[in-house]
């Protein structure tokens, strides 16, 4: 399953080298290294990172319902990454907007082992989260009424959107070392979630306890969700969706679904990502449409037809 | 060897256990009884390691066996078994086998653990415990669930771990089971140990922690096997 899950990502990150505003085909060296790379490798990172994330929070919370963005770190990088635009910083020095969501996302995380404690339940981690994103949501939306202009309020809520359009390979150096620091924390933690499939107190008694089991996953979440929204803005749905996809192929052990949901992550955002590029294409539409968009519409009919399964 | 001694051990400011002075030796299989409520599980989960202030074991030595565990994801039987090999950090595909194999549930081994029978299910838990291999078992009413075949099954495989030098706690309410396989009966009423001693001579202590009448019933009944 990992290896067609990889040649898949393998066919689409040549597609998405080869694919350009007029079509498939061979671009000049810069299109190639300044646009169609980064874009293409930013894509995949960050599909792989909330698909990892997806994965280790549904099997850390034993919820199926989990998702990246519960643990309010998306909302943390939003506001940073608006604050950079509103005081018209990211106008003048580029990278000041995904630095602010990096810091961003860094407020939140304090903010969430603060109020959940350095080694928290679930239910704390949950209620934290929420909390975080409710706060963050509340200060973004007072921040975009005071916006100083139409054109800034535009443009913030477009980049709130989420999409890759005109990434640079500045942008890839911002996000790969977060994401792949925070993939490195969340692959080693399949252990953990295996025993806490049984429990709390079983994996206490295997000697996985779930505090430390669920530090870590907030962590490792932390810095792909940090380091992809900040990129990235808000792109829902590829965390919640990933693992249910692969439950049917590779069982249900948490473990078990960890490696595959990097690879399923990736192919699931690049996928959308070149649909995204391909939009004005296809459709009569002046602009491409937003990832975050494209990922619901992606992801949602297969999540629908596996709750007409599970429903009985 | 497993040993706690405790004055007081309280749960959200509710003290729950007093003046606590366990010990169970290798080789020997102690049934903790009592009423609901009296603090058999708080003890358990004490000499566990889970409570605070209690340093917890080395997970490899102690195995335990919650009440009534259920796992989140559909995991086939043989994940749930191979869990037990978590603390060694090897797969060990014998330990996990003949695990499986003492507590009936080989065929099982690619049945998720959601679709089977509680009693099946029981069992595949108490096979996680087994593939651990641990020195000390702590199991919290293993025979909950099963039939009355499988419970004496069950029974008899740890009582006869307990022979080979194992370290056997468990919790049970079926006193005839007790009667039958343990060497000791450890009696709990509100918090405290009031009874340990012999199954057959602790008997009149756990029927007044009951409340109920001792006598001896000439009905017929069910006898472990070989018993005649």
């Amino acid at each position: 399953m990992i290896r067609i899950l990889a040649a898949l990502l393998g066919l689409l990150i040549i597609a998405g080298l080869l694919l350009g505003a007029s079509g498939l085909g061979w671009p000049s060296r810069e299109i190639l290294i300044e646009l169609r790379l980064p874009r293409t490798l930013l894509a995949a990172l960050i599909g792989a990172g909330l698909g990892l994330s997806g994965a280790v929070l549904q099997g850390g919370l034993r919820n199926p319902l989990a998702d990246p963005g519960l643990l309010g770190i998306g909302g943390g990088a939003a506001f940073g990454g608006m604050l950079a635009f509103y005081w018209g910083v990211s106008t003048m020095f580029t990278p000041a907007l995904p630095i602010g969501g990096l810091l961003g996302a860094g407020l939140a995380c304090f903010a969430l082992f603060a109020l959940a404690g350095r080694a928290p339940s679930g239910p704390a981690l949950i209620l934290a989260g929420v909390a975080i994103s409710a706060l963050a949501a509340a200060f973004l939306t007072v921040a975009l009424t005071l916006a100083p202009n139409p054109f800034a309020l535009a443009e913030i809520t477009f980049w709130l959107m989420g999409g890759l359009q005109d990434r640079s390979l500045a942008h890839l150096a911002l996000a790969a070392p977060p994401i792949l620091v925070g993939a490195f924390i969340l692959l080693r933690l399949g252990p953990g979630l295996d025993a806490l499939s049984l429990g709390e107190d079983v994996a206490r008694s295997l000697g996985r306890p779930v505090g430390h089991t669920l530090r870590w996953a907030a962590l490792g979440t932390a810095l792909v969700v940090g380091g992809g929204t900040a990129i990235a803005g808000s792109i829902g749905f590829v965390g919640l969706v990933v693992p249910h996809l692969l439950r049917p192929w590779l069982g249900e052990r948490p473990s078990g679904l960890l490696g595959a949901s990097v690879f399923a992550g990736a192919a699931l955002l690049l996928g959308a990502d070149l649909l995204a590029r391909a939009g004005p294409m296809l459709l009569p539409l002046t602009q491409e449409p937003p990832l975050g968009v494209l990922t619901a519409l992606l992801g949602a009919p297969f999540l629908i037809r596996i709750a007409r399964k599970v429903v009985p | 060897m497993i040993a706690l001694n405790v004055s007081r051990i309280a749960l959200g400011g509710v003290a729950v256990l007093h003046d606590i002075t366990f010990q169970a030796r290798s080789g020997e299989m102690v049934a903790l009884c009592g009423p609901n409520g009296a603090g058999k599980t708080t003890l358990l989960r004490a000499l566990a390691g889970f409570l605070p202030g209690i340093q917890a074991p080395d997970p490899r030595q102690v195995a335990y066996l919650p009440q009534g565990a259920r796992s989140a994801w559909g995991l086939t039987v043989g994940e749930v078994v191979a869990l037990g090999r978590l603390p060694h950090g090897d797969a060990n595909p014998e330990a996990v086998a003949r695990a499986m194999r003492l507590c009936g549930v080989t065929d099982l081994r690619n049945a998720r653990i959601d679709r089977i029978s509680g009693g099946q299910a029981r069992r595949a838990m108490l096979a996680r415990v087994i593939a651990t291999e641990a020195k000390v078992l702590l199991l919290d009413e293993p025979t909950a669930d099963l039939d009355p075949d499988a419970a004496h099954r069950i029974m008899a495989l740890l009582a006869g771990f307990a022979r080979g030098g194992v370290t056997v706690v468990v919790v049970l309410h079926a006193l005839d089971m007790v009667r039958d396989y343990a060497d000791r009966m450890v009696v709990l009423q509100r918090g405290r140990i009031v009874a340990d001693a012999p199954p057959e001579e602790a008997m009149p202590i756990v029927a007044a922690a009951f409340g109920l009448p001792l006598g001896i019933d000439r009905r017929p009944r069910l006898l472990a096997p070989g018993s005649e």
